[in-house]
């Protein structure tokens, strides 16, 4: 059953990430990353990590792509590339080529290592593991706000700091519009 | 329920990523491939955290889709200003500080 689940969810995983490469029109993008992003929740929720499966829906597939299709939208669906035309030369099959290479050779690895010792010792492991047996809500908070406490302050402040700099990287200077206005009618006048 | 094909499943997800960031020119379209390519270290962190049956595993993953709704933001904002500027946001023609 469970390998069932995960292969349905890997299968879509992979087939809409790649409409996501591969669709000429962006929206259409923006859709198969949704998709993409709902088959990685229930693999998620398939190793037992509900919350943040949650959280992938609702951060994600709620904020982020709703925040792709705003900017999507705003510039223009019909802006979609032409993807016969390469600025460098050879471009598209290199990085076929590059990636598959990758893959087949990252994948290779993690079959030598998986069958080198499917399961790692405890011993190896003492400094690592600190809870065990605890993968639930409770103890998903407990441990953020104790022992990454201080990483979980610093988060904030960098999403503080990313959503002021958007605004100001954004915003129109009020200053500098007036001034434009007041140059565009001098050369009118002159 | 073995860890190896998650992994494989990410490294698949992260290959995909990395060919969109590589040959797409729309400066969105490469940030959603960049977006494939966290989720594809999220499904990893929670894969080995769940092997080792440790939360940190989970409480990165969080920290990651935290950092990418923070880079989202300025990412799409930085497209926006090119494009008021420029008109496209075709990456091969933002040049400017090209050497």
């Amino acid at each position: 059953m469970e390998t069932a689940v995960f292969i349905v969810a890997a299968i879509i995983t992979v087939l809409s990430a790649f409409g996501v490469i591969l669709a000429k029109n962006p929206v259409h993008s923006v859709l198969m990353l949704m998709a993409t992003l709902f088959a990685i929740a229930v693999l998620f929720v398939a190793q037992d990590a509900h919350f943040l499966a949650a959280v992938q829906i609702i951060v994600y597939a709620g904020a982020i792509v709703v925040l792709f299709l705003f900017v999507v939208m705003l510039l223009g669906v019909d802006l979609a590339e032409n993807l016969r035309v390469e600025p460098i030369g050879g471009q598209r099959p290199l990085a076929i080529g590059a990636t598959v290479a990758t893959a087949v050779l990252t994948i290779l690895l993690i079959i030598v290592a998986a069958s080198d010792s499917s399961k790692p010792e405890s011993g190896d492991l003492a400094g690592i593991t600190q809870e065990t047996g605890n993968t639930g809500v409770a103890n998903l908070g407990r441990v953020i706000f104790t022992d990454y406490v201080w990483a979980f302050e610093i988060i904030a402040a960098l999403l503080t700091i990313g959503v002021i700099g958007a605004v100001l990287l954004t915003r129109r200077a009020k200053q500098q519009e007036v001034e434009e206005e007041v140059v565009e009618k001098e050369g009118g006048q002159l | 329920m073995t860890v190896t094909q998650f992994v494989i499943a990410s490294a698949v997800l992260f290959s995909i990523g990395v060919y969109g960031v590589l040959v797409r020119r729309s400066a969105v379209m490469v940030l959603m491939s960049v977006e494939l390519i966290l989720n594809s270290v999220n499904i990893n962190l929670v894969a080995f955290g769940a092997l080792h049956d440790n939360i940190a595993g989970e409480v990165f993953a969080l920290f990651v889709i935290t950092v990418a709704a923070a880079e989202v933001g300025v990412g799409l904002a930085l497209v926006l200003l090119i494009f008021r500027n420029r008109k496209n946001i075709n990456i091969h023609e933002v040049d400017l500080m090209k050497g």
